[in-house]
């Protein structure tokens, strides 16, 4: 009788501990869910906030005048808000960043995936990882400070703020970028693709020409994508090197603002919360969020059209 | 007769030697060239910290670490940057760290198959994309502006959180799906719950990958400049934020947390763009030093995973 109390008490204590630890575990899964959350929280966070401050610039400024004015000087008296001045600037050195960076990291991938000796390849890869770890800021130093005057010397007229500079040390900065992912997928190509191609005949370039390479050109797109909307949004480099005047050319040896310096330059002074000045810098920034997406979008788009299956 | 079938044999097989031996040629012309270009980036590299170190190490003495930026450029240091870039990287991983973890933790070993998770995963990828001024200005209007924390400690600890923790959460979702499931299914045959068997299994066991993967992003974090500058960070400060210990009760205080700050990479933009060559070299020194720092993390990621990759054998 005694027996069956006791048994009965532990029975019901059991059941009682596993509904706490029941309990505990939903407590557990709802606060790694809110974790996982705040991403997502991030995200509403960032366009709501450009979305916001952009809708405020616009009531003031037309969007036609946005895209179609061949001016930015929000700041003058007589101000003008045309968007092209900026884009220009980031067009052009992200233009000569990836004619570096492409044709180099695409080249160090072929290399490194197909002919260099496991050895090298533990050597220079951790080195060109620390490419990718060096502070944007030293880049901007880099590139005022020692590529400038080193291209000065081969062409005096060069003025000291240009993008052809900034855009040649993006393209650098950008290399592991390209040249990682790329080797990732070319790795991930199977062998007896290659074997085929070495039993026809081909030379280890051909093979990797015509084979690998068209057949990793799905992570390869992956790769230029992510080196493109790192040079679009790069910030230090172009402020530092390229200048803060907005203009609107196409020649990569005068100096002029990106979207992202003049965010910079804004940023440096010290404007009223709510003015129109203060609003430029969110519909910047949403141009430039904008256009990140749109090639990250495209990039989805061509990562899966060239995705093979093996 | 004899040397007319000599000549006919040449004729055919020269072309094809020709041809061979041009391909081969061209196969070796692009191995150099692949070579020369690798060689190009490492010399670059080189170059870069070659200059960089010339320039600034000559500045770098116990004077510059422990003085506050000034007018004159000889007595200039860089002791309230280097306070304040411990401050925030301080603040950054007591929020992105956790956040990274549990993020990781629900996507990988939680979520169900479903909108929710979809959504959170695309969400992750596209904002490890979004260029990092523009965290700047979520923060600048939504921090600084919205919840009125102000141009302070506490925004920029959490501006370079937000910015970071994609990048937590990817590399610690690889760590995790590197424990093998036979691992977890162990654990609930012995009766662990699904928490027990996290807790005390998958993370402990992905340890290695976790922890390089938050070192590497915090070392991103160290090096961030352009959203520090967009929420407000300030390039002169000469003084230290409040303790954040004290004698008195209660002992500690918050104070800090919504002083003005600035870091390491801001004040070498700050003497970056003076003109004066003698603020250069202050910048050329504070940059061996902020070199350094990410340097430092970085060899610590990298022995981290080779000590934890040696000890696991699955």
């Amino acid at each position: 009788m005694n027996a069956e109390a006791v048994l009965k008490r532990a029975e019901a204590l059991r059941l009682s501990s596993r509904l706490l630890s029941h309990g505990k575990e939903r407590a557990i899964e709802a606060l790694l869910l809110f974790a996982a959350l705040s991403s997502v929280a991030i995200t509403v966070g960032i366009v709501g906030v450009l979305v916001y401050e952009s809708i405020g610039f616009f009531r003031q400024v037309s969007l036609l005048d946005f895209l179609t004015d061949r001016q930015w000087t929000p700041l003058f008296s007589e101000p003008h808000y045309g968007i092209l001045s900026l884009v220009s600037g980031t067009v052009v050195t992200t233009a000569v960043a990836l004619a570096v960076a492409i044709p180099m990291g695409s080249l160090i991938a072929i290399y490194l995936s197909e002919y260099a000796s496991r050895s090298i390849r533990e050597i220079v890869k951790p080195a060109l990882e620390l490419l990718s770890a060096v502070p944007t800021v030293v880049y901007g130093y880099f590139a005022l400070l020692f590529v400038t005057p080193v291209l000065q010397t081969l062409w005096p007229e060069l003025p000291g703020f240009n993008m052809l500079s900034a855009g040649l040390v993006i393209g650098i900065m950008i290399v592991p970028y390209v040249s990682s992912v790329s080797e990732d997928s070319m790795r991930a190509v199977p062998v007896h693709l290659r074997e085929g191609a070495f039993a026809l005949g081909a030379t280890r370039m051909q093979t990797a020409l015509r084979v690998v390479f068209p057949s990793a050109l799905s992570g390869i797109t992956a790769a230029y994508v992510l080196g493109i909307s790192r040079a679009i949004g790069e910030t230090m480099v172009v402020a530092i090197a390229a200048g803060m005047q907005p203009t609107l050319t196409w020649n990569p040896l005068e100096p002029a603002a990106t979207m992202t310096a003049y965010i910079v330059q804004v940023s440096l002074g010290d404007l009223p919360h709510g003015s129109v000045g203060y609003q430029t810098i969110f519909a910047t920034g949403l141009t430039l969020l904008l256009m990140t997406l749109v090639f990250n979008i495209a990039g989805h788009v061509l990562k899966k059209r060239y995705r093979q299956v093996y | 007769m004899f040397l007319k079938k000599d000549i006919v044999k040449s004729i055919d097989r020269d072309p094809l030697r020709r041809q061979i031996a041009k391909r081969q040629l061209r196969d070796r012309l692009f191995a150099l060239a692949g070579l020369g270009v690798m060689a190009a980036a490492l010399l670059v590299l080189l170059a870069l910290l070659g200059q960089l170190a010339f320039d600034g190490i000559g500045r770098v003495s116990w004077q510059f670490l422990t003085a506050y930026p000034s007018r004159f450029a000889s007595q200039a240091g860089i002791l309230s940057a280097w306070v304040g870039t411990v401050l925030v990287m301080f603040l950054t991983a007591l929020t992105a760290v956790p956040l990274g973890l549990g993020a990781a933790i629900y996507l990988e070993e939680y979520a169900p198959k479903n909108w929710l998770t979809d959504l959170i995963e695309i969400n992750i990828t596209n904002l490890a994309g979004v260029p990092s001024i523009v965290y700047g200005l979520m923060a600048l209007g939504l921090l600084v502006y919205e919840f009125h924390l102000g141009q302070s400690f506490l925004t920029a600890g959490l501006t370079l959180a937000m910015l970071i923790l994609p990048m937590v959460i990817i590399a610690t979702r690889e760590a995790i799906r590197a424990v093998p499931p036979q691992i977890r299914e162990a654990a609930y045959a012995l009766g662990a719950t699904k928490w027990q068997t996290v807790r005390d299994h998958v993370v402990p066991y992905s340890m290695g990958g976790i922890l390089t993967g938050m070192i590497l992003a915090l070392s991103r974090a160290v090096g961030e400049t352009a959203p520090l500058i967009t929420v407000g960070a300030l390039s002169f400060i000469a003084f230290l934020p409040h303790p954040p210990l004290s004698s008195e009760f209660p002992f500690f205080s918050f104070q800090w947390l919504f002083d003005p700050f600035t870091v390491m990479p801001i004040q070498m933009f700050n003497w970056i763009s003076r003109p004066q060559e003698e603020f250069h070299v202050n910048a050329a020194a504070a940059g061996v030093i902020l070199l350094l720092m990410t340097l430092a993390m970085n060899a610590l990621a990298i022995t981290i995973r080779a000590r934890f990759r040696r000890r696991i054998h699955w």
